[in-house]
């Protein structure tokens, strides 16, 4: 017997499941194959939520460590229950899943339990998880099966002593020396985890700065505040072999230049040298879908491959490989194949590290406008200046607002900062409307909040910064 | 409950359009006052929006339909997904049109209009400093929202009194077929027909004198810096000859007037159609209460029609009501509701010429309006002085 659909989706992530979710809202009938345990891909199960809820338990620990006292609080005897830590991290993960699940039921949507294979347009074979398989008709299948952590040749991930992302979230004892290699945001995150718990934390970088994506004043500082925390760094460095024993693994460097080689000893590797799209065993290649030449699925603008009626969105296809990018794609997907007309605007994408203090963007960087030939003007305010965050004693940071010298418009906004994260949304809405900076800095913001420094950094470019 | 997507009321002198696109496929939701349809009239690309909230249930007249006014358009039907009343945002765009009680504009939507309560601090702020008519400045913000760059670019287009831009050189005849058979736009059909109509039932006369420019040159010589610096705006020509062209026809108010019927209108305000040339034809914004602006208020009001006619953002309310239409390049045909054709044709030899009904006009007011209008502009004082 086979089931018919108006849509499959191939993977639950967050790209995945929004589709699904949206799609369901508009009328169609929607079943999403999803091979693991429980729905949410990466970023659920694996990626931005454990992460996330292990940054927060760890900042805990050290600012009980360490701040509460500048703050008269006394504490002795502050101890880590690292199990507790994961304990509570992996509840995290369950409720928020089961979650999801609880929306595919709201909305009417089949959890096919298995892995996918796309046999043509129109049809989905599913190995069940539970055993057999079955073939599914459908009028248009969604690719959503996101991304795998790129392996590091001569640095095999074991997830024991030699881990990847999923294994760095549940190391079950805190590593006296974390070697993390690659300096995104991956490794800075889980690397600032480790460090805040007691590990020692060396950076292995091949380029001769972190976070190439970043805005290099702000990368710069991100360093910067990093190194002051205790993570030692060492750029322009490349790791050509690992040696495991009992006691650890002896990693090989040599400068990406070229020259002598060293070795460094680790208890524990974190391999985050990036992420690649997931295609394996889909069934692209007999399905006729063609891929670029990153390996990333082909779309349109419509997110339709080159066989019509399959589709594909997230991190499989170009782009930021960031969960808040997938979901958009994912509405605009469901809404482009229910006859509506929207639009994403991949200039307004913002990005968080969830460093602390964290650091956001959204639009350009200051290189790129530069590298344009657009003339520009730059407006920074630095936390140190903003009340609030004296009076929470996060001084860290500051915030850059880069806008086109003749029409005001913004064109980037950089913050590094307390909640960097949470404060970029408003710039990411003025890009949105094509807000100018003096539009910010005319807009009433509340006081005392550290959203205030973004309204002085965007006053910086017109009329002057009122408290610098 | 359905409601029914009529053809909104055109204008005085339109009597219907096609349907270009729909924007809007059977069954999508919609939303009140979202556009559903451009639909293009002789004159000017009309954007038809929804009267209602639901789902558009059936397209009554597909692309490419011709529908008259009040026709029927489509269907939306009550339904679930679209069903919020609409936002209280929603300002009606007419509101940005001048009131005019003698020229009563047409209710034509023009969504195109920049929407300025919706629009940021900064683009307020400078609208309101600069005294700019922000329904004149085309929005490139979300959902019509004026940008700050879009009001500095207004500013500056504004002082640079737009002499249009080089055409682009000819293609060089490669091997494309020696003729080439285009449908005509309804827009171009229609200048066809009324201009033969025109023909037809007026008593069309033309009248010829010439003008010697020298004092306007040397006014615009001496001044031309100094205006533009305290005006944002350059002096052209055109202000000096709607001025001349206001001071003759308050003494021959004939000119000025036109046939209903057994009856002659006179008109006591003077609102001038100033011909502009697009890519898709010559279109005649009219400049309202002329006579009670002022040289720089005349040419920023033509800089900004022309910029609105390139961009076809023209609402039907600026193109009808004309009373007296001034041309610098078109010899023929009042797209106005006026059924006389007046006109003056300026070349640059300063050839000046008057084209009127012959039914209202008399060959010696004729005569006279244009030496009036000669003296004016030879001797532009007499324009300081009333004489």
């Amino acid at each position: 017997m086979t089931d018919s659909y108006d849509l499959v989706v191939i993977g639950s992530g967050p790209g995945g499941y929004i589709a699904a979710i949206r799609a369901a809202q508009l009328g169609m009938k929607v079943a999403c194959v999803e091979k693991y345990v429980r729905l949410g891909g990466t970023c659920l199960n694996v990626g931005c939520i454990p992460s996330k809820a292990l940054l927060q338990s760890s900042e805990k620990f050290e600012e009980a460590s360490h701040s509460f006292a500048a703050h008269g609080v006394k504490l002795s005897g502050v101890s880590l229950d690292l199990d507790t830590m994961l304990a509570r991290k992996d509840k995290v993960v369950a409720d928020i899943t089961k979650g999801v699940e609880f929306l595919f039921r709201k909305n009417k949507i089949t959890w096919l339990q298995g892995t996918g294979k796309i046999l043509a347009a129109g049809k989905v074979e599913v190995a069940l998880t539970a055993g057999g398989s079955q073939t599914i008709e459908t009028k248009n299948i969604l690719i959503a099966t996101g991304s795998e952590v790129m392996p590091l040749p001569g640095v095999e991930v074991d997830e024991k002593q030699i881990v990847s992302s999923t294994g760095a979230i549940a190391i079950p004892k805190v590593p006296k020396h974390l070697v993390v290699i690659g300096g995104g945001y991956i490794g800075l995150e889980l690397g600032s985890v480790w460090r805040r718990l007691g590990s020692e934390v060396t950076v292995v970088e091949f380029l001769d700065r972190i976070t190439p994506g970043l805005d290099g004043e702000v990368g710069k500082q991100l360093n910067r505040v990093l190194a002051k925390q205790g993570v030692q760094f060492k750029l322009s460095t490349k790791v050509t072999g690992a040696k495991k024993s009992k006691s650890g693994v002896t990693l090989t460097l040599e400068p990406a230049a070229g020259g002598p080689a060293e070795e460094l000893k680790a208890d524990v590797v974190l391999v985050s040298i990036g992420r690649r799209p997931y295609t394996e065993g889909l069934g692209l290649a007999e399905a006729g879908v063609a891929l670029d030449d990153k390996k990333r699925v082909k779309v349109d603008g419509h997110f339709q491959t080159n066989v019509p009626g399959i589709y594909a969105i997230g991190d499989v296809i170009a782009g930021p490989m960031l969960a808040h990018k997938a979901e958009e794609e994912g509405v605009v997907f469901a809404e482009i194949l229910a006859g509506q007309k929207p639009h994403l605007n991949y200039d307004a994408i913002p990005a968080v590290v969830y460093t602390w203090p964290e650091v956001a963007s959204v639009g350009k960087t200051e290189e790129e406008v530069k590298a344009s030939g657009v003339e520009y003007k730059v407006g920074k305010f630095p936390f140190l200046a903003n009340g609030r965050a004296k009076a929470n004693g996060d001084t860290e940071g500051f915030v850059k607002f880069i806008a086109d010298a003749k029409t005001d418009r913004v064109l980037g906004c950089h913050i590094i900062g307390p909640d960097a994260g949470t404060m970029i949304a408003e710039c990411a809405l003025a890009m949105e409307f094509g807000a100018s900076s003096e539009d910010i800095g005319r807009t009433c913001h509340a006081h005392p909040t550290l959203n205030e420094a973004v309204k002085e950094a965007a006053l910086a470019i017109t009329s002057g910064a009122l408290n610098m | 409950m359905a409601t029914e997507i009529k053809v909104p009321p055109l204008g005085e002198s339109v009597t219907e359009g096609t349907v270009t696109r729909w924007l809007k496929k059977v069954g999508d939701s919609v939303k009140i006052d979202e556009t559903l349809i451009e639909f293009e009239t002789d004159k000017v690309t009309v954007d038809v929006p929804s009267p209602a909230n639901g789902v558009l249930s059936e397209i009554s007249a597909p692309e490419g339909t011709n529908v008259g006014v009040g026709g029927l358009l489509g269907v939306i039907a009550e339904g679930a997904a679209g069903a919020k009343p609409a936002p209280a945002a929603a300002a009606p765009a007419a509101k940005v049109e001048a009131p005019k009680p003698a020229a009563a504009p047409a209710p034509v939507a023009a969504p195109a209009a920049a929407d300025l309560d919706r629009s940021g601090p900064a683009a307020r702020k400078l609208v309101e400093e600069n005294k700019l008519d922000a329904a004149s400045i085309p929005a490139t913000g979300k959902d019509g929202r004026l940008t700050k760059g879009d009001v500095l670019a207004a500013i500056e287009t504004g002082s640079a009194a737009a002499p249009a831009a080089a055409p682009a050189p000819a293609a060089p005849r490669a091997d494309h077929p020696r003729e080439q058979r285009v449908k005509m736009t309804r827009l171009r059909q229609r200048i066809a027909q009324r201009l033969k109509e025109a023909q037809n039932t007026a008593a069309m006369l033309t009248t010829f004198n010439e003008v010697d420019m020298t004092a306007i040159l040397a006014i615009r010589e001496a001044y031309k810096d100094g205006f533009e610096k305290k005006h944002g705006v350059k002096l052209g020509f055109m202000s000096f000859f709607v001025k001349a062209c206001i001071a003759a026809l308050k003494e021959l108010p004939a000119v000025n007037a036109e046939i209903s019927g057994d009856e002659l209108i006179y008109k006591n305000y003077y609102d001038i159609g100033v011909a502009v040339g697009t890519e898709n034809g010559l279109v005649v914004p009219v400049v309202r209460d002329a006579d009670l602006m002022s040289f720089s208020d005349i040419e920023k009001q033509i800089g900004a029609y022309g910029k609105k006619a390139r961009d076809g953002k023209l609402s039907m309310a600026e193109l009808t009501g004309g009373t007296f239409t001034i041309s610098n390049g078109g010899v023929y045909g009042s797209l106005m509701s006026t059924p006389i054709l007046n006109k003056i044709e300026i070349r640059p030899m300063m050839y000046l010429a008057l084209s009127y009904d012959h039914r209202v006009i008399d060959g010696r007011e004729a005569v006279t309006f244009l030496v009036r209008v000669k003296d004016a502009l030879e001797d532009p004082q007499r324009l300081l002085l009333d004489m």
